[in-house]
């Protein structure tokens, strides 16, 4: 395996994961002995509002998908209103190849709690809640006993390190449904409810969790305050690029050698995330990929030296996403990857809104035919016709995104599609399959 | 078959206590709240999410049956039958399926002779393809309730399942020791996990620890790094 170059190497930016390599950095004290919980005491010193414009300043963008800016939302809560307040973190990581909060949370579950002690403070909140999705169970048994350990230290609870502030956490387990990711879809999963969207404005700024003003923010996000408290906002600012600021933890998967998680300065290529990921498995070329989970539109390798940034990505056209960087070769089939991405968007759709439930049901049953050798020509307007019909038209993001791999995949590669059609391609899936398809 | 259990039947005074235990998460007048939670400890007790179960819900927290019924019926994890000791998840989303996920899946389907959501004979196993279950970079997976185990292959998988079915708890690549789906479902309900030393269980992966590593080996950390930098304090300079 050959080494990466230096200056690929030098983007390398282990900030949230840095911990990752001190095996018992879960507990209390080991934690506190890697500048654990020193942000809290720093942020409990100066004034709220002090935090929110620090946040600000460091030009944090949410973690989870869709990258609003932390500071901005932090802002948008009403002050002095005589409400409750909430923070809500969502932890229910779920779009397919994103993985990188459940290690987060395993391995260094402390700077989740103490990101959200300090986000609550600067928000004025004396509740919080950590949605963590329900399959996440070792993840959930780590940050159950870091919240356990921090009431015992004082961290959380009454009067904070003597400072006069209270915040309870409660770690809540959800119980597998991807459209809990939703925020609003979460809130309501988090009150009892089926996860269900719910229609905006108003906004959780406003009116989220019991209709109260509401910050839900990805564990990402909220993990990396601590790191922003202590270092500052200028060394925030030295990594990543002007308006996508910081670290960001990519996660490699699929054709590579070493997939896994790399954390790097946010901006790097494809290119360079494969050179540092020791390079494509022998005998694979790189086809597709998708830049942020499968609701991001599916790039080429035409598209390796993109900045993996919230603007470039952005312009070539997809989305950054959750930086789940899946990469398949000449060897994966598109037409199949996306068959199989849209069964999941079909078995997560709410049910809520017509387009989703609908749209998705049927472009599974087109593809199955398609991929059974029974396709028409036709098939590929009815595709192209139902995602235009899910996409704006849904309740929510989950069938906007459930539509980026049908129209990304037919725009790269239609003669896939055509090979199947034509009956130059070997069908995928059997009779069999089409009729015991669940 | 006898008319459905009553609740008070199934349901012990230890049970109802961590009801209230879970109910006190949340404000006063929140109590909905502790529904998905609750569901979990009714399926601790009896495995799945009986109509005891739902009527034990709807008790505690003053709604229908219809209520309960309606939420417990969305989310995948809640089961509707009753399952075995253990929950084998199989990820066939995309990615996992091209590297093998699918082949695995359909395996141990075979040779357990159970399809997706249904249990073994000897209430053993229950089999489910599940989608994508956030370790990518380890696919293929699996999960025993929940808990990873690694880069499967069939063989690999088929021995997991073996081991199970003669009462063996393999060890998961990541996570802790197995327990019992029961057991399992109190953790989803929001109480530690008591058994000593299984928190500690489950190291850090290569996959996980592979960027981190290489910065280290090649002495990589970002610069500047100074805990000590004062927080601006504008809001004092607002308020002269």
């Amino acid at each position: 395996m050959s080494t990466p170059s230096a200056a690929t190497l030098a983007k390398l930016t282990p900030v949230l994961t840095k911990r990752w390599l001190s095996p018992d950095a879960w507990r209390l004290d080991v934690y506190e002995r890697l500048d654990g919980y020193a942000a809290l005491r720093k942020a409990l010193a100066v004034h709220p509002d002090d935090l929110i414009a620090l946040i600000k300043d460091s030009g944090l963008r949410g973690r989870g998908g869709a990258g609003f800016p932390t500071g901005l939302k932090w802002g948008f809560i009403p002050q002095n209103d005589g409400k409750p307040h909430y923070l809500v973190v969502n932890a229910d990581e779920g779009e397919p190849g994103t993985c990188k909060d459940l290690p987060l949370m395993s391995h260094d579950p402390h700077s989740l709690v103490e990101g959200v002690i300090i986000a609550s403070y600067a928000i004025r909140a004396n509740r919080a809640y950590i949605y963590i999705r329900g399959e996440a169970v070792q993840a959930a048994r780590r940050l159950r006993h870091a919240v356990q350990e921090a009431y015992k230290a004082g961290y959380l609870g009454k009067n904070i390190l003597g400072s006069g502030y209270d915040l309870d956490l409660v770690v809540h387990s959800g119980a597998g449904a991807y459209i809990c990711g939703e925020e609003t879809a979460l809130l309501d999963s988090l009150e009892g409810f089926r996860g269900q969207p719910r229609l905006r404005p108003p906004f959780p700024a406003t009116h989220g969790l019991y209709a109260s003003p509401t910050v839900v923010n990805n564990v990402g996000t909220i993990a990396s305050v601590p790191y922003i408290v202590l270092g500052g906002a200028a060394w925030w600012k030295t990594m990543g690029t002007e308006k996508s600021s910081g670290p960001m933890i990519y996660s490699l998967s699929g054709r590579v050698k070493n997939p896994g998680q790399y954390e790097c300065s946010m901006g790097i290529t494809l290119r360079e995330l494969i050179e540092l990921a020791g390079g494509m498995q022998d005998g694979h070329q790189l086809r597709f990929w998708t830049p942020g989970g499968s609701s991001t539109p599916l790039l080429t390798g035409d598209h390796i030296d993109v900045a993996m940034d919230f603007e470039s990505v952005a312009a070539a056209g997809s989305i950054l996403g959750t930086t789940a960087v899946q990469l398949f070769s000449d060897q994966d089939c598109p037409v199949y990857a996306t068959y199989r991405w849209l069964e999941f968007y079909h078995h997560e759709s709410c049910g809520k809104c017509t387009p989703c439930r609908e749209g998705n049901y049927w472009m599974v049953r087109v593809y199955r035919r398609i991929l059974s050798g029974e396709g028409t020509l036709e098939d590929l307007d009815t595709l192209l016709d139902t995602a235009a019909n899910i996409l704006g038209r849904s309740f929510c993001g989950l069938g906007d995104g459930a539509t980026s791999p049908v129209t990304s995949s037919l725009q790269y590669f239609k003669q896939d599609y055509l090979d199947y059609i034509e009956g130059r391609k070997a069908p995928k899936l059997s009779a069999h399959a089409l009729a015991g398809a669940h | 078959m006898t008319a459905p259990q009553k609740s008070v039947d199934v349901f012990d005074e230890k049970t109802r206590e961590l009801a209230r235990e879970i109910i006190a998460r949340f404000p006063e007048g929140k109590e909905r709240s502790a529904l998905l939670p609750m569901l979990h400890l009714v399926q601790s007790v009896e495995g799945y999410v009986s109509p005891a179960g739902v009527t034990f819900c709807a008790e505690q927290l003053n709604l229908t049956k219809a209520q309960v019924g309606a939420v417990a019926t969305f989310y995948t994890m809640y089961k509707r039958r009753p399952t075995g000791e253990y929950l084998v998840s199989v990820c066939t989303n995309t990615l996992c399926n091209v590297l093998g996920g699918q082949e695995v899946y359909d395996t141990l389907s075979q040779t357990l002779g159970v399809g997706h959501d249904e249990t073994t004979e000897d209430g053993k196993i229950t089999l489910e393809h599940a989608e994508c279950l956030a370790a990518c970079d380890y696919g293929p997976v699996l999960t025993v309730n929940y808990d990873f185990f690694d880069n499967v292959t069939p063989e690999s998988a088929l021995d997991v399942v073996g081991k199970l079915k003669a009462g063996q708890r393999p060890m998961p690549t990541r996570g802790a020791r197995l327990c019992s789906l029961k057991e399992t479902a109190l953790q989803l309900a929001g109480f530690a996990d008591e058994r000593e030393g299984a928190v500690a269980d489950g190291p850090a992966g290569d996959s996980t620890l592979r960027g981190v590593r290489l910065a280290q080996q090649h002495g990589i950390s970002p610069a500047g790094f100074d805990i000590n930098t004062p927080i601006p304090t504008p809001s004092k300079e607002a308020a002269k």
